[in-house]
């Protein structure tokens, strides 16, 4: 397998230092990092996703726009035929007043496999890449 | 002069420093409750109307959408409101001269409605309002400011002197900021602010404002010119404390370094969208910290004059017109904004904190910075020490005050 993440900000985000640091972190963990950077609209993205097939979405958004830009990324890409399955997450600072579980919950009920949008949100993220690269070794291995 | 830089020279001549927040809400009677507040607050302010980040990008459908579902937004989305909603916003405002501050590669919509507001202030830059804030070329974002400054008649203030909020090494920050003024004024601009962004070091952040004035005088000594500081643009301290210690030193250096308008952060910063009560206390609290600063005559060398100095020349050394020679300058790498992700940066250049706190580079890539700035002592360049150099100011502050 080839393990690669595809690392995008939302539509309406401009911020990069959080998409930086996350190409860091998943290079280091030992994964493949394309990223799309700033501003990437829910077409563009869902383009990128059909012609790289990567193992594993990653959305971070810290604008505030997280709770509408991130449902309609997810849409795109569960529109096109290819990329029903591919798992999706999203985080950073998704609304504009700070963690609303309700709303975290929210989005996991609309197709995305976990929400990281608090103080606890890299050290879950860390367990998640790793339990995800194991269940794909074990995936390709069976 | 327009009604904002009049505002400020005028109190400038009086000895006080101008506070103005970063607010903006979706809905016009929280904003105008917000600009309100701002007015009445005890300090010499002026208004900021803040765009939401749908405007920015122009995508007025998403915009309105949002304010069809009551769905709260990072700002006040000027272009999806009618101008006789903003009007109503600004009711009895005058003689408050508020600015609009968006971060648009393609200003003219935003432009336009501003003016049929009746406001005559806001800010940006083809260079600044592109590389950290849209993914479109910087050939485009040159023309559509080309065309909105044409068109423009106001006070414009650039943002050269923010690039990425934050971990940008002053002598780029200060390049940046002239030569985004000489563009306004190129376009026909009469009346322009130039920025200046805190950074991690007191001392370099006044050699690098005074550096900032000494440029101005140089090449824009036609048109009114004044200072605008921004109080740290990057990581915030997490502790209330923390927040208005490094606010308060924000307006200390405005004030020693001769700077006549700051831009001030809340001790929401770190966490989310300020409320106006949050602002109007960091208003406050800059004021006052103000007030008790003195200006400082002289100022250590250390050579962010001569750097920044060498980047304004090189780049103005090119053919053409500003625009022109900046697009050539960035395509060359003459101009390269470290850790910046968008394609037409060439993404060469590294910067660092050194062990005084002093933002340094780490290499410079073809800018024509002498090789003896360049320090290589830098810490490696993983995601701990990243986040370490992004959260060094914020721990400090927070620590501080602990
Ligand atoms: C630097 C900065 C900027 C720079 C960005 C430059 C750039 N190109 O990156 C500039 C000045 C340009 C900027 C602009 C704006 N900004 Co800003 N910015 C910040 C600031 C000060 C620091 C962000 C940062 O660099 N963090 C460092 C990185 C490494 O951390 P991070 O982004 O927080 O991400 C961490 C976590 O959130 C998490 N995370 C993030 N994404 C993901 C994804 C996953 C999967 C996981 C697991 C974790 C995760 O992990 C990271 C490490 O811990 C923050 C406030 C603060 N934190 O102090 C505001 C802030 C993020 N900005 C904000 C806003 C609103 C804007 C603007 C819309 C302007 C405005 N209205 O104020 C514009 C953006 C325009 C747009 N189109 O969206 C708000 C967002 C409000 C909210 N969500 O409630 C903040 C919180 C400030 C505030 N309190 O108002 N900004």
């Amino acid at each position: 397998m080839n393990n690669l993440v595809l690392l995008s900000g939302t539509a309406s985000d401009s911020h990069t230092w959080n998409l930086v640091y996350l190409q860091l972190l998943l290079e280091e963990a030992g994964h493949r990092v394309i990223n799309l950077g700033a501003c990437v609209p829910p077409v563009l993205l869902a383009d990128e996703c059909e012609a790289e097939q990567p193992d594993l979405v990653v959305l971070s958004t810290v604008n505030g726009h997280g709770y509408q830009d991130g449902p309609r990324a997810l849409a795109e890409l569960r529109g096109r035929p290819g990329l029903a399955a591919v798992p999706v997450v999203i985080g950073g600072k998704l609304g504009t007043g700070g963690p609303e579980p309700a709303q975290a919950d929210a989005l996991r009920a609309a197709g995305f496999a976990e929400v990281f949008d608090d103080d606890t949100a890299i050290a879950r993220f860390r367990e998640f890449i790793t339990a995800h690269a194991l269940c794909r070794t074990a995936g390709t291995a069976s | 002069m327009t009604g904002f830089a009049d505002a400020v020279a005028r109190a400038a001549a009086a000895g006080r420093l101008v506070v103005q927040p970063r607010m903006g809400m979706a809905s016009p009677l929280e904003m105008r409750a917000g600009l309100l507040a701002v007015r009445d607050a005890d300090a010499s302010t002026v208004g900021t109307l803040t765009v939401d980040s749908y405007t920015r990008v122009g995508d007025h459908r998403a915009a309105l959408a949002a304010l069809h579902d009551g769905a709260r937004l990072n700002g006040y989305p000027i272009v999806s409101h009618h101008p006789e909603t903003t009007q109503a916003v600004l009711d009895g405002l005058t003689g408050f001269p508020v600015q609009v501050r968006h971060g648009s590669a393609d200003p003219r919509a935003i432009f336009g409605a501003l003016a049929a507001a009746g406001l005559d202030a806001t800010e940006g830059g083809p260079v600044s309002y592109c590389l950290p804030y849209s993914r479109k070329p910087l050939r485009d974002s040159v023309e559509h400011w080309s065309e909105a400054c044409e068109n423009f008649s106001g006070h414009l203030e650039t943002f050269g002197g923010c690039m990425m909020g934050q971990l940008c090494p002053p002598s780029l920050l200060v390049a940046l900021s002239v030569l985004e003024a000489v563009f306004f004024r190129f376009h026909g601009v009469e009346s322009v602010s130039l920025s200046y962004a805190q950074q991690t070091n007191a001392d370099q952040d006044a050699e690098a404002i005074r550096a900032l004035r000494v440029l101005a005088g140089r090449f824009l000594s036609d048109v009114d010119w004044h200072v605008v500081v921004y109080a740290y643009m990057g990581v915030f301290p997490r502790t209330p404390a923390g927040a208005r210690l490094l606010n308060d030193n924000a307006a200390r250096l405005a004030v020693r370094a001769g700077a006549e308008r700051l831009i001030v952060k809340t001790v929401a910063e770190a966490h989310r969208i300020p409320t106006v009560d949050e602002n109007v206390a960091a208003l406050e609290s800059a004021a006052e910290a103000a007030a008790q600063a003195a200006p400082e005559e002289s100022f250590v060398d250390t050579g962010v004059l001569a750097e920044a100095t060498a980047l304004v020349e090189a780049v103005l050394e090119l053919p053409g017109d500003p625009g022109t020679a900046l697009l050539a300058a960035f395509r060359r790498g003459l101009l390269d904004v470290p850790y910046c992700l968008h394609p037409d940066n060439a993404g060469h250049a590294r910067s660092h904190i050194d062990d005084t706190g002093r933002l340094r580079w780490s290499s410079v890539g073809a800018m024509p910075i002498p090789r003896s700035s360049v320090d290589r002592s830098g810490p490696a360049p993983d995601s701990a020490g990243l986040l370490a150099a992004l959260h060094r100011v914020a721990h400090l502050h927070d620590a501080r005050t602990r």
